[in-house]
């Protein structure tokens, strides 16, 4: 046996913002959460409450597959009711978490790094949310499969011209591919688990999950060539998926859908949404699980200007509506907007400036930015603004429409209302096995940055 | 020393140590080693001199293919069940275009990561570095060099050489 005396050294980083970060600690830090499961209490109160949503879900699911989607509020002309809404405001929620893996990434923001994890599962799960209405919404559910081309004995194709055609296959490319993208870049955060877990279980389904990696050379030169290749598609992929979603109502002839502004509008108001959610979300776990030092004021302060930045583009959407509306001088397209602003649904219309417009202009002072009591007040309202958005574009424009006789109202019914609440359950339930059973915050990328400072500065 | 080996496991406890030892292990002609790092060491393949990853390559092509066949897929579609829309032709192809993208990008995505897979050699769940008790931290915060002895330059003598000229924070015979 031939040995050496052990000499060891700190790996300290000479940045003030993370004194005392090696890579030991932060091995400990992280790896702590889903290893020793502090703060049980916390965490089954929380799953527990979101599990009975998740029960809720089922159960409204059931009564729905039993008596067909008339148990929804969804009839002539509002045929388009909450599983659209849902659907929607879901799928844009999980945008912030591909722009801030992909989009930050491609652009060196270094500071994507403690977050980029935690807003993957969070893509993740919402997109999960997002792609049971759609299904629901089929009305018969179990034709699902008419909407992929296969070779069937009735000789017939899928209308690939159409906008939700292309819906099924935008969201289903975008579920897969932030499913992989996620789990490739926990592969190597797998690995420390199965190396740090105490039990005999745990090393197992680690082990298994982590494929063996064993940080290889060759594992990371392939390992970083794909993730960086993986985030350039991710990024134009979440672009199409959501112009996709806008061209699902831009392409229809109704007013107050048929506007060429809808792609990017819906795309600037899907990562609003989702940086909403991100602080929503963050702003108590940091402090419940003690992240601080990982997830830093400075974080939450980027993480406002994104989200202000935002609006402003969200703003000038619903500006850009009101003018296309007055300079095309169509009476119906005149009509839906002053209907929006005036007529029977004007109390969300201005629920919906005051949530997304206002709110978000609290953040122009630093203090205010930094506290996160107004933060996380502010973003509930971003959240709370962006599903009334949805509402307002899909009711509005349906519910009086080219003919007065056939005008009408939009009653969401009680099964509406428990199946959305199911899949804030759902999402929420989903985040808290997320936290439970793997690291929050990327381990390896945390590494990289303090291997970095370490050789540079 | 009469147990079997596979070569010797030299633990680092910073990323320069463990590019330094690559370093002269190239220097002095070794060519199969595998080094362990828990995070992406930068330089690191550079100075083992290996290629780059052919993993982007092939996920353009895969990509062109699969935005291609979902084309195509499109076009035989419309010809094949024809709608015809006042007179509209059936060749639309740039309302071919969503689907195509979104079938390029998942067909890159699947052959990347399935190229990164065979490439990468995993899963593989038996490797000899994972009988040495120290290398649990190779996922934490230690770096490993595993001189292997089917290296034709390998040899207790040249091994002991090249240790001499290093700082490691500890020498593991890998069991064979």
């Amino acid at each position: 046996m031939i040995s050496h005396e052990p000499h060891s050294r700190q790996t300290d980083v000479p940045n003030p913002s993370r004194t005392g970060m090696t890579f030991s600690s932060i091995t400990a830090d992280i790896s702590h959460l889903p290893l020793e499961r502090p703060r049980s209490r916390f965490w089954w109160t929380g799953f527990l409450v979101a599990f009975a949503g998740v029960m809720a879900l089922v159960a409204s699911i059931g009564w729905l597959f039993l008596r067909g989607v008339g148990v929804w509020g969804i009839n002539m002309p509002v045929a388009w009711g909450f599983a659209i809404v849902n659907f929607v405001w879901w799928i844009g929620i999980g945008h912030a978490g591909t722009f801030i893996s992909a989009i930050l990434l491609l652009l060196h923001q270094r500071w994507r790094t403690s977050i980029s994890r935690f807003t993957e599962a969070m893509t993740l799960f919402a997109v999960a949310c997002a792609g049971i209405y759609p299904l629901l919404h089929l009305g018969r559910p179990q034709f699902f499969y008419w909407l992929v081309p296969y070779p069937d004995t009735m000789g017939l194709w899928p209308q690939f011209r159409s906008p939700l055609v292309w819906d099924v296959f935008a969201v289903s490319t975008y579920a897969t591919v932030s499913l992989l993208f996620w789990y490739i870049g926990l592969l190597p955060d797998l690995a420390t688990l199965r190396d740090k877990a105490g039990t005999r279980l745990k090393q197992r389904l680690y082990g298994l999950f982590s494929l063996g990696w064993r940080g290889d050379g060759r594992h990371w030169a392939h390992y970083e060539r794909l993730y960086l290749t993986l985030a350039g598609l991710a990024a134009p992929l979440v672009v199409s998926v959501h112009s996709i979603v806008g061209l699902d109502f831009a392409v229809a002839i109704l007013p107050g859908w048929h506007s060429t502004i809808f792609p990017p509008y819906f795309v600037a108001g899907a990562i609003f949404s989702g940086f909403a959610m991100v602080l929503t979300l963050v702003i108590p776990l940091r402090r419940v699980y003690r992240l601080e030092n990982y997830i830093t004021v400075r974080h939450l302060e980027l993480m406002a200007k994104v989200l202000m930045a935002m609006g402003w583009i969200v703003a000038y959407g619903y500006f850009a509506e009101f003018f296309d509306a007055w300079r095309t001088g169509d009476l119906y397209e005149r009509f839906v907007a002053a209907n929006r602003a005036t007529g029977p649904y004007a109390p969300w219309f201005w629920a919906l400036m005051a949530c997304n417009i206002l709110a978000p202009q609290l953040l122009w002072p630093r203090a205010l930015r930094q506290n996160t009591c107004v933060l996380f007040g502010v973003a509930l309202a971003v959240n709370v603004g962006m599903w009334v958005e949805r509402f307002i574009i899909v009711v509005t424009s349906l519910h009086r429409d080219f003919l007065p006789s056939s005008w009408g109202m939009y009653h969401p019914t009680f099964w509406d209302w428990t199946t959305f609440l199911g899949t804030i359950g759902l999402f929420v339930a989903l985040l808290f096995l997320f936290l439970r059973f793997l690291p929050a915050v990327s381990m390896a990328e945390m590494r990289s940055l303090v291997g970095e400072k370490e050789t540079h500065v | 020393m009469t147990a079997r080996t596979q070569g010797i496991l030299i633990e680092f406890t910073e990323p320069d140590g463990l590019l330094d030892a690559v370093r002269r292990a190239r220097e002095a002609g070794f060519t199969r080693f595998e080094t362990f790092a828990p995070y992406p060491v930068e330089d690191l393949e550079k100075v083992a001199r290996r290629k780059p990853s052919p993993v982007p390559g092939i996920m353009l092509v895969a990509g062109l293919l699969g935005a291609l066949g979902g084309f195509f897929l499109q076009v035989y579609a419309a010809q094949d069940y024809p709608v015809d829309v006042g007179g509209r032709p059936l060749f639309s192809w740039p309302a071919f275009v969503p689907v195509s993208f979104e079938l390029g990008v998942l067909t890159a995505v699947l052959v990347g990561i399935a190229t990164f897979l065979v490439r990468a050699g995993l899963p593989r769940y038996d490797h000899p570095a994972f009988a040495v008790k120290r290398f649990a931290r190779a996922s934490s915060d230690r770096f490993f060099l595993w001189l292997r002895d089917d290296d034709p330059q390998y040899s207790a003598d040249a091994a002991q050489i090249f240790l001499d000229a290093l700082k490691p924070e500890s020498v593991t015979e890998v069991p064979a």
